[in-house]
């Protein structure tokens, strides 16, 4: 298991009364899931998604990753595991636009002070993985839409991390572009065993996930296990 | 990628905003070099032709008048000589040379001349007009302002360095001042008897419009000895250095002499110290006003940057950035502004200086080297101190509720 989470609640102050964003919500989530948070909008899908590395700040309930505590750890220490093991991915591309596109890719890299050679080896192969290899030294505004959002998922997985948190990644996307974008987060994790954990509207992009949750006011009211068959089973 | 690279990248693509930026600062260290490179080339100037007109603080005994030391009566109240060595074994900075002097009026004849008892070295050190009758000698060293190195930068030739003193006076010889010489038909390698003591003329000095004109000039010890006043000098004349002086010179030397009347000679010494005080307060106003202008401005130009770059800031929080690495961005960012900002105000306010001072002071301006890095220290400070706040509530945003800005 490379994500836990028990009893997680976070509540808000709302003309002052106390809002339960998510309620005691407790999962399990195993290394190579691909693990999709589907609900209505306001059920808390993108505030356990941004808590559970301190982008939001629990207020109670326990999160243990890769075998250690981290929702009472500092912020030096969360901000250390977000910068080495997690990878994010948001609607918006969140590209930094005075960059070009393979800077914005070897941003992970420079936080995490690898020498300049090596992260532009990495970044320019990473960038040759989601075929834009082509594209390096374009600023995000001469991208298109499916193109920037790729550059985003490079900048996701180019520290190599354990986790990819994808806040609603295809929102943004006309639904041929969607497909792109989910086809090739289910390659990445598929060809890396990196753990998704992607949060969607859409039943297309939920339908992706090898465990299913569902929220709906802060609870998870529905979880579902894909079962996966072995060739060999499938074979027999 | 460096965080260092990210700003200059960000700082090259908004080269607009930067430049905005740097107008409050780069004005404002313009002002300040353009009035420094004047004021200082000026004050420089009156310093050294102050310091050529000889010497310029008096030290007469507390009982004395100034009036005493011109006419120099019988009983003219004196001083003991120890004085001289209690000022030479201070630490007091600014004394560029001593003349001790014991004056007496005396008959010759039935003339009356006044007879002054001095030190030859210091005595000529002290009188640039002398010097030109070609009376040279050892080379003095000057403490004041030309001689120090940051001075030097300015390009100012020290005279003083260039003054030679005299090195002895003997025994009966004796030096005539150009009217007194004329009364009595004094020549040179002449006699003249003072007091049954014959002196001979060894230079009639040049005309120089003092009361030296009128006064026979001997060795202080064979005065002293000739009046039987040993070890007791009417005055000490002092060639201050000028901007020792402003800094409190006669201030200093009242608390080692305090049974002593201590004076500046000539209203010219005042005015420098008023303009020299006026100018500090000038310049000091100006870097007040600057120091806040210039900060706000920076501290501003850096607030709209942060809230520009508020999402920037959060992609970087949720990537791993920590807070110091944005501290890091912001403050960098600044302490480029200051760089800039302080270069192009010395090169803009020396420019300003070269071409301005020669119209409003009459002066020629020469670039300040120095300034440069007065300019740029100057131009920091107030560049980062200006984006502290900024930066720091920018390290303190929320990841989170940056992300969701659009």
């Amino acid at each position: 298991m490379i994500l836990q989470g028990e009893n997680v609640l976070k509540q808000y102050h709302h003309n002052g009364g106390l809002i339960n964003a998510l309620n005691n919500v407790s999962f399990k989530v195993n290394k190579g899931d691909f693990v999709t948070v589907t609900g209505p909008s306001g059920s808390g899908k993108s505030t356990l998604l941004l808590s559970i590395f301190g982008l939001i700040r629990l207020t109670s309930g326990t999160i243990i990753f890769d075998g250690k505590r981290i929702d009472n750890i500092s912020d030096r220490k969360l901000t250390d595991v977000r910068k080495k093991s997690v990878g994010y991915i948001l609607q918006s591309f969140a590209l930094v636009p005075y960059l070009t596109t393979i800077q914005n890719v070897m941003i992970p890299l420079a936080l995490e002070k690898i020498p300049k050679k090596e992260q532009y080896k990495r970044a320019a192969a990473i960038l040759d993985y989601v075929g834009l290899s082509d594209r390096m030294e374009h600023l995000p505004r001469e991208l298109s839409a499916g193109q920037q959002q790729r550059v985003a998922i490079a900048r996701s997985i180019v520290h190599r991390p354990q986790i990819i948190m994808a806040d609603e990644p295809t929102g943004n996307l006309d639904p041929s572009l969607s497909l792109e974008i989910l086809d090739f987060l289910k390659k990445i994790n598929r060809d890396n065993k990196i753990t998704i954990m992607m949060v969607t509207h859409s039943p297309v992009a939920a339908e992706y996930g090898t465990l299913k949750l569902h929220l709906n006011e802060g609870k998870i009211v529905e979880s579902s296990k894909v079962k996966l068959y072995s060739p060999e089973l499938l074979n027999n | 990628m460096t965080i260092s690279k990210l700003v200059l990248i960000e700082l090259w693509k908004r080269k607009s905003q930067l430049i905005t930026g740097l107008l409050a600062i780069t004005l404002g260290i313009s002002v300040i070099v353009a009035i420094q490179s004047i004021s200082v080339v000026s004050e420089q100037n009156v310093a050294r032709n102050l310091d050529n007109l000889g010497a310029n603080i008096l030290v007469l005994p507390q009982a004395a008048s100034i009036d005493d030391y011109y006419t120099s009566d019988i009983d003219a109240p004196t001083l003991p000589m120890d004085y001289v060595e209690r000022i030479l074994t201070s630490t007091i900075a600014g004394v560029d040379n001593m003349s001790p002097k014991l004056t007496r009026r005396v008959k010759v004849g039935d003339q009356s001349v006044v007879l002054t008892g001095i030190q030859p070295k210091s005595e000529i050190a002290s009188k640039p007009l002398w010097q030109s009758s070609g009376l040279t000698g050892a080379e003095i060293k000057a403490a004041c302002a030309p001689t120090q190195s940051d001075n030097k930068s300015h390009g100012l030739e020290d005279e003083k360095l260039k003054r030679k003193a005299i090195d002895t006076l003997n025994y009966n010889d004796c030096l005539a001042g150009s009217q007194v010489a004329k009364r009595l038909k004094l020549n040179v390698n002449g006699q003249i008897k003072i007091m049954n003591k014959e002196f001979r003329v060894v230079k009639i000095l040049p005309e120089t419009g003092t009361v030296d004109d009128d006064r026979i000039f001997a060795n202080l010890k064979d005065v002293q000895t000739l009046l039987g006043i040993e070890n007791q000098v009417s005055a000490i004349e002092i060639m201050g250095c000028c901007n020792a002086i402003s800094d409190g010179l006669l201030g200093k030397l009242r608390n080692i002499l305090p049974d002593t009347r201590v004076t500046t000679i000539g209203q010219i010494v005042s005015t420098q110290i008023e303009t020299n005080q006026l100018m500090k307060k000038v310049t000091l106003v100006m870097l007040i006003i600057i120091f806040f202008v210039g900060g706000i401005s920076i501290g501003n130009y850096i607030w709209a940057n942060v809230n520009e770059r508020k999402r920037e800031i959060g992609i970087l929080r949720m990537m791993g950035a920590e807070r110091g690495t944005i501290y890091e961005m912001f403050l960098l960012k600044s302490l480029i502004l200051g760089i800039v900002g302080g270069a192009l105000g010395y090169v803009f306010g020396t420019l300003a200086g070269v071409i301005l001072g020669p119209y409003l002071a009459g002066i020629v301006v020469k670039p300040l080297y120095l300034y440069l890095l007065w300019s740029i220290l100057l131009s920091v400070a107030i560049s980062l101190t200006g984006s502290l706040i900024p930066t720091y509530l920018a390290a303190k945003f929320d990841p989170h509720s940056n992300l969701q800005e659009d």
